[in-house]
């Protein structure tokens, strides 16, 4: 079944809160993971892989580095979701 | 000892721990002096699923689940979380120095490591492919990750580093140490061991090779050193962490002073990999070394925490290394084999054994042993059974052996 944007959304801030500690509400669309979220790359690859098992979804290596805002990662994962 | 003058008094000035009985140092201690046992049957259904032949083990008392944020725990092998528990609660015991980062180094070791990680890891590669490998695996695995944990979280710039010497290895990194800030390399250094190999495969291959207890009927009663019905040592998990400092600097800024370490001593047996030399040369040498660094005699001894892992021949080695270096004062020792109560923690069993040592010399107190209820009478040693009080100004050592045939032994006052 497919997920919503805003499923998606609250899924991957639970993902985030979970990898980082940071808090899921500040988790918004227009963030960027790296400027705004600190976080470094081995974490975003935890949450890749941790969105592909939750959303169903493949998220290719090359594809990760153009995933500058969280809203990359939601269109990327609605996308995918074929 | 040409440059005698240049070299500083190293003392202590904070200690943390969790460790089978307690959830702190103070906590340990205290359930230490009462008697006692930090063991327990294992309820995880691997027991069941893999027919272990040993079903018991000294488990942490408090989960490091419950002291770290999650997102903490999830960074760090359960070895790593020990370690940072254990260190933070050192440091703040310490009362938080301020102290330049370039001069404060870490010494912390593991005697395996990250295990829980590889293996896990491993299941999950097999299981579900290598896209599922999480990416932390490799720094979570790492032996040095407990060391390189604390380091980060104090933000020592002086050097982490991790000795590997299995159940010697608290103790190498402590000598290591007290070495750095005896030298004047750095003027403040968090030591200690921490262990978490409570997994079925550690277990199995330590059965295997009948080193642990089968006891399995009544675990509080297997971890029996020095009696003549020992079977084996019980595993245990934790960490215990020692914050060591320039004598001059911590008078000058106040600390409490628990202990000062006098000398530390590492060496080899190069006789059998895991076996120790039944000569006690090799651990002989370093005890009579510690104590050369101390500038001390043997009669300057009064308490020995001793290896004595409840292997049947493990503690007769130890006690023929001791009649070698103390004749037939050997008798004289207030001896106290605190394994019987926190099983053996492995890479962190000298951190959690230095931990008491300090406490037995602070409160001048030797912490009893429990279950000698029949002393092998080939190790006429003096082990009390209850407490028993110390005399002030003496020297205490504390032993480490390892396989390998690593010796390490630390001598504190």
């Amino acid at each position: 079944m497919a997920h919503s944007e805003a499923d998606v959304l609250a899924g991957l801030a639970e993902l985030v809160n979970e990898e980082t500690g940071i808090a899921a509400d500040l988790v918004q669309p227009e963030k960027s993971f790296t400027d705004d979220l600190d976080i470094d790359s081995i974490s975003m690859m935890t949450i890749v892989v941790n969105a592909e098992d939750k959303f169903d979804v493949k998220i290719p290596d090359e594809e990760v580095t153009n995933l500058v805002t969280v809203k990359d990662a939601v269109d990327f994962i609605i996308g995918a979701q074929g | 000892m040409e440059h005698k003058d240049n070299l500083r008094r190293v003392v202590v000035t904070g200690i943390g721990a969790t460790t089978p009985v307690g959830g702190t140092a103070q906590q340990s201690w205290e359930n230490l002096l009462a008697g006692k046992s930090g063991i327990n049957s294992l309820s995880q259904e691997w027991v069941e699923q893999y027919q272990l032949p040993v079903t018991f083990a000294g488990e942490a008392f408090q989960p490091a689940a419950e002291v770290l944020a999650p997102h903490e725990a999830k960074r760090l092998d359960p070895s790593s979380q020990f370690a940072l528990i254990s260190a933070r609660e050192a440091f703040a015991d310490a009362g938080s120095p301020e102290i330049d980062p370039l001069r404060m180094s870490v010494d912390f070791a593991t005697g395996i490591g990250g295990v829980w990680t590889l293996l896990d890891a491993f299941d999950t590669l097999k299981e579900r492919g290598p896209r599922r490998v999480m990416p932390m695996t490799v720094p979570m695995l790492m032996p040095n990750g407990p060391a390189a944990a604390v380091g980060m979280h104090f933000g020592a710039k002086a050097g982490v580093h991790t000795a590997v010497s299995a159940c010697a290895s608290g103790n190498e990194s402590i000598a290591n140490a007290f070495h750095r800030v005896k030298s004047g390399s750095v003027d403040l250094a968090i030591a200690g061991g921490a262990e978490a190999a409570l997994h079925p495969l550690p277990i199995a291959s330590f059965a295997a090779m009948q080193a642990l207890s089968k006891r399995n009927d009544d675990p509080t009663k297997a971890s029996r050193p020095y009696d003549i019905d020992r079977d084996g040592f019980v595993m245990g998990e934790g960490a215990a962490a020692l914050i060591l400092e320039d004598y001059e600097s911590a008078i000058a800024r106040g600390a409490t002073i628990y202990a000062e370490i006098v000398g530390a001593a590492v060496t080899s047996d190069s006789y059998h990999i895991t076996a120790p030399d039944p000569e006690g040369e090799g651990a002989s040498r370093a005890m009579l070394a510690a104590l050369a660094e101390a500038e001390a005699s043997p009669s300057d001894v009064q308490h020995v925490n001793a290896h004595a892992t409840s292997t049947p021949v493990g503690d007769i080695a130890e006690f023929t290394a001791l009649k070698k270096v103390f004749g037939k004062n050997v008798d004289h020792l207030v001896v106290s084999a605190t394994k019987a109560s926190t099983g053996h923690l492995l890479g962190g069993a000298g951190a959690i054994e230095a931990v008491f040592t300090i406490m037995a010399l602070k409160t001048q107190t030797a912490p009893g042993t429990i279950n000698l209820d029949n002393q092998d009478p080939e190790i006429p040693l003096n082990v009390p059974k209850t407490s028993a009080s110390l005399n002030s100004g003496k020297i205490a050592i504390s032993n480490s052996f390892g396989f390998g045939g690593h010796n390490a032994v630390l001598a504190l006052r």
